[in-house]
């Protein structure tokens, strides 16, 4: 059976995902899978999906419904945390909540469960307020992440709070099933003047297929300062697709750095929605990829009021055979003046058989804006390696210098030490290095 | 120390070097001048190793070896540097680490330790004084937004640092004010022992005022025409090329 067929007929024989009537998002989560059903899969016919087939990884027969705990001890993941730094930790096993992978809070803050706010009371109102009010209903895949919604990260911060640690977000998959499909929801509300921090990361622990496609609402009310990372490192037998969707009121701030240095297929879609003015927002990305893997990141800044900023700069390193794909759209609508907006996609090829598909996207109806954009497509500068080599530093540490240097600006940002400290790493280890010291 | 015998080499099948023959030992100090173009910058690319140029006949010898089929990074963990006419930018990597790694492959090479962390700051420390080169400028991105002198300045420093066995200066003296020039000249001296050698190319008799060379080469046309003492730049300084290249016709 086409897993797409596998998908609605489960939903059904579940009974509306197993929700009762009364749940408040039990009419959210029937709408979802008749839009799901209606436009299935995005095809390359699309033009958003042109680069990116999903054919081969929609092939696997999926386990829709894991088995529960694994008995995964800390010790056995603990790499895959920054474990060097205290933080809140919201730990997924195949799917499933973790308690003892898990440091959660409702000490001032919540960082807890979607399956709790969705069945307390007490978040009943929050549900209401902000579930499924950012995402793109219209989306196929979001629709069918909200279909068959059942856990994933809630955090609630409220307002003045400033977060006195990270908050980490992990999904592992087991590999108990010979092919895996998780679909994780998070939750994220940050009230007005609150500050908060997260890092989130799916890691596959074996080699069996797995197929993530997350959803993350994020709502950054007045004064908010939302700073997230992804780090997507995960197993070649991996793939993810990733929808965030992000909500901001006026002087919020919101950061999204994605590290992508891992995966079979990543799809980030990353969109930003303004909703009021004197706001800014940042999209940075380092991409380092080899072999037959694939990294597109779709961004999406919808400039709706005046007086806004949104920033973004992503980096791409592409080996082997790999491929990359960068569209960043931008919407400036009518009312938007006194918009800035910035968009950089920088990318160096290692081989002949890599290649990057990069689009700017500026649809722009206000009149008094800056917008810029640039994107360069290159190699390793010959000379600086000649420059570099000539002082006695080998072709392949060149080489690693050079891109290192090249992803430089989008590190330098990274706000939490340890967090930039771990990129360096994987980064010097995707490169096959040591440079004996940090950027 | 360098023997080069008959070097023709060149680029894309054009010859710019057209059969070069030099000998440098070991404690002198060889310059070669001539005209632009002539092959000054190409024959320094081609002794560090720069892939670019192919050598189609003649060879370069090093402390008895022929460099041929060695990397950039062979030949300078070898002892040989080079400081550039038109030093690379290099975003991203400051200064310090560019060094540290430098030094730190170069002794992985050697089958050295790494070189402690406390013995690495002195000698940083040590070798900016020397050219007194403020420290602020070593956490800066290499070569970047450095002016042309603070460039050159800062190809001094890491022949400083690194102590090779031969030292290239392509131009080094180009674009440093009058100041600069005498600490640079003054690096270089410090450097100078009976068992390393320098090749310095240049323009100007000034350079040589302060280094004073033991052979004075000219190169025209990818070949060097004539070769003397550290008069010999004077004469040039005073009577320009031209009376070489009728000497060159007449022969
Ligand atoms: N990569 C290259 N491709 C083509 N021609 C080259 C290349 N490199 C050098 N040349 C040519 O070779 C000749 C010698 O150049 P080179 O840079 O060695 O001269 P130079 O003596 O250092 O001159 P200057 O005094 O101006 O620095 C020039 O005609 C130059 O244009
Ligand atoms: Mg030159």
């Amino acid at each position: 059976m086409e897993l797409k067929d596998k998908l609605v007929s489960s939903f059904f024989a579940y009974e509306g995902n197993g929700l009762d009537v009364h749940s408040p998002i039990h009419d959210i989560c029937s709408d979802a899978i008749k839009k799901f059903d209606k436009k299935g899969f995005p095809t390359k016919k699309e033009e958003a999906w042109k680069y990116t087939s999903l054919n081969a990884v929609l092939k696997q027969n999926y386990n829709l419904y894991p088995k529960g705990d694994t008995g995964l001890e800390f010790k056995d993941v603990m790499r895959y945390f920054i474990h060097e730094i205290d933080s809140y930790k919201i730990a997924f096993v195949d799917g499933r909540y973790s308690s003892n992978l898990s440091a959660t809070s409702h000490d001032g803050l919540d960082v807890c469960l979607m399956s709790s706010a969705l069945s307390k009371p007490k978040y009943r109102i929050i549900i209401e307020n902000y579930f499924n009010k950012v995402a793109n209903t219209e989306d196929s895949l979001t629709a069918l992440n909200t279909a068959f919604l059942k856990e994933g990260a809630f955090i609630n911060i409220p307002k003045g709070k400033v977060v006195d640690k990270p908050i980490q977000i992990l999904h592992f998959s087991t590999g108990k099933e010979p092919a895996l499909m998780l679909q994780p929801r998070n939750l994220i509300v940050v009230g007005e003047n609150a500050h908060v921090q997260i890092i989130e990361r799916h890691q596959s622990l074996t080699d069996n297929p797995v197929l993530t496609n997350s959803v993350t609402e994020i709502f950054a009310n007045k004064q908010a300062i939302v700073d997230y990372y992804k780090i997507q490192n995960d197993k070649q037998s991996a793939s993810l697709i990733d929808n965030t969707y992000i909500s901001q009121k006026r002087n919020s701030h919101a950061f999204v750095h994605t590290f992508s240095l891992g995966g079979n297929l990543t799809r980030n879609n990353l969109n930003f929605y303004h909703k009021d003015e004197h706001l800014d927002s940042t999209l940075k990305g380092i991409t380092i990829i080899g072999d037959k893997q694939h990294v597109d990141h779709h961004t999406l800044v919808n400039h709706a009021y005046p007086n806004c900023e949104s920033h973004q700069d992503y980096k791409g390193i592409f080996g082997d055979r790999s491929t990359g794909v960068f569209n960043g759209k931008v919407i400036v609508e009518k009312e938007a003046q006194k918009t800035n907006a910035f968009q950089q996609n920088n990318n160096i090829l290692l081989d002949d058989k890599a290649t990057i598909n990069t689009k700017p996207q500026l649809e722009i109806f206000a009149d008094d804006v800056k917008c810029s954009h640039g994107c360069t497509v290159g190699q390793l500068d010959e000379d600086a390696l000649f420059y570099l080599r000539s002082r006695g530093i080998p072709a392949k540490e060149a080489k690693a210098l050079l891109m290192y240097a090249f992803a430089n600006n989008v590190l330098e940002s990274v706000k939490i030490p340890e967090v930039k400290a771990r990129i360096n790493k994987l980064i010097a280890k995707k490169l096959g290095v040591n440079l004996g010291f940090e950027l | 120390m360098l023997k080069i015998n008959n070097l023709h080499a060149g680029v894309e099948g054009k010859e710019i070097l057209k059969g070069i023959g030099i000998e440098v030992n070991a404690g002198e100090i060889h310059a070669i001048m001539g005209p632009n173009g002539s092959g000054k910058s190409t024959l320094s690319s081609v002794i560090a190793g720069k892939e670019e140029f192919e050598v189609t006949e003649g060879n370069i010898v090093f402390e008895g070896e022929d460099l041929d089929e060695l990397s950039p990074e062979e030949r300078a963990h070898k002892g040989i540097f080079l400081s550039f006419q038109y030093p690379v930018e290099i975003p991203g990597v400051s200064v310090t680490n560019f060094m540290k790694t430098a030094i730190n492959e170069t002794r992985k090479a050697q089958g050295l330790e790494e070189m402690p962390a406390s013995e690495m700051l002195k000698k940083i420390r040590e070798k900016s004084e020397l050219l007194e080169i403020d420290r602020k400028f070593l956490s800066r991105s290499l070569n970047e937004g450095f002016s042309g002198g603070e460039k050159k300045r800062n190809e001094i420093f890491q022949m400083a640092m690194l102590e090779p066995r031969l030292a290239i200066l392509d131009e080094t003296d180009s674009g440093l004010d009058i100041d600069a020039l005498r600490i640079v000249a003054n690096g270089v001296n410090r450097l100078r022992s009976k068992d390393n050698a320098v090749v310095l190319i240049t323009h100007y008799q000034r350079l040589l005022d302060y280094i004073i060379p033991d052979f004075v080469h000219v190169l025209l046309d990818g070949k060097i025409v004539k070769s003397g003492g550290a008069e010999l730049a004077h004469e040039l300084e005073e009577k320009g090329y031209d009376w070489i290249k009728q000497e060159k016709v007449s022969n």
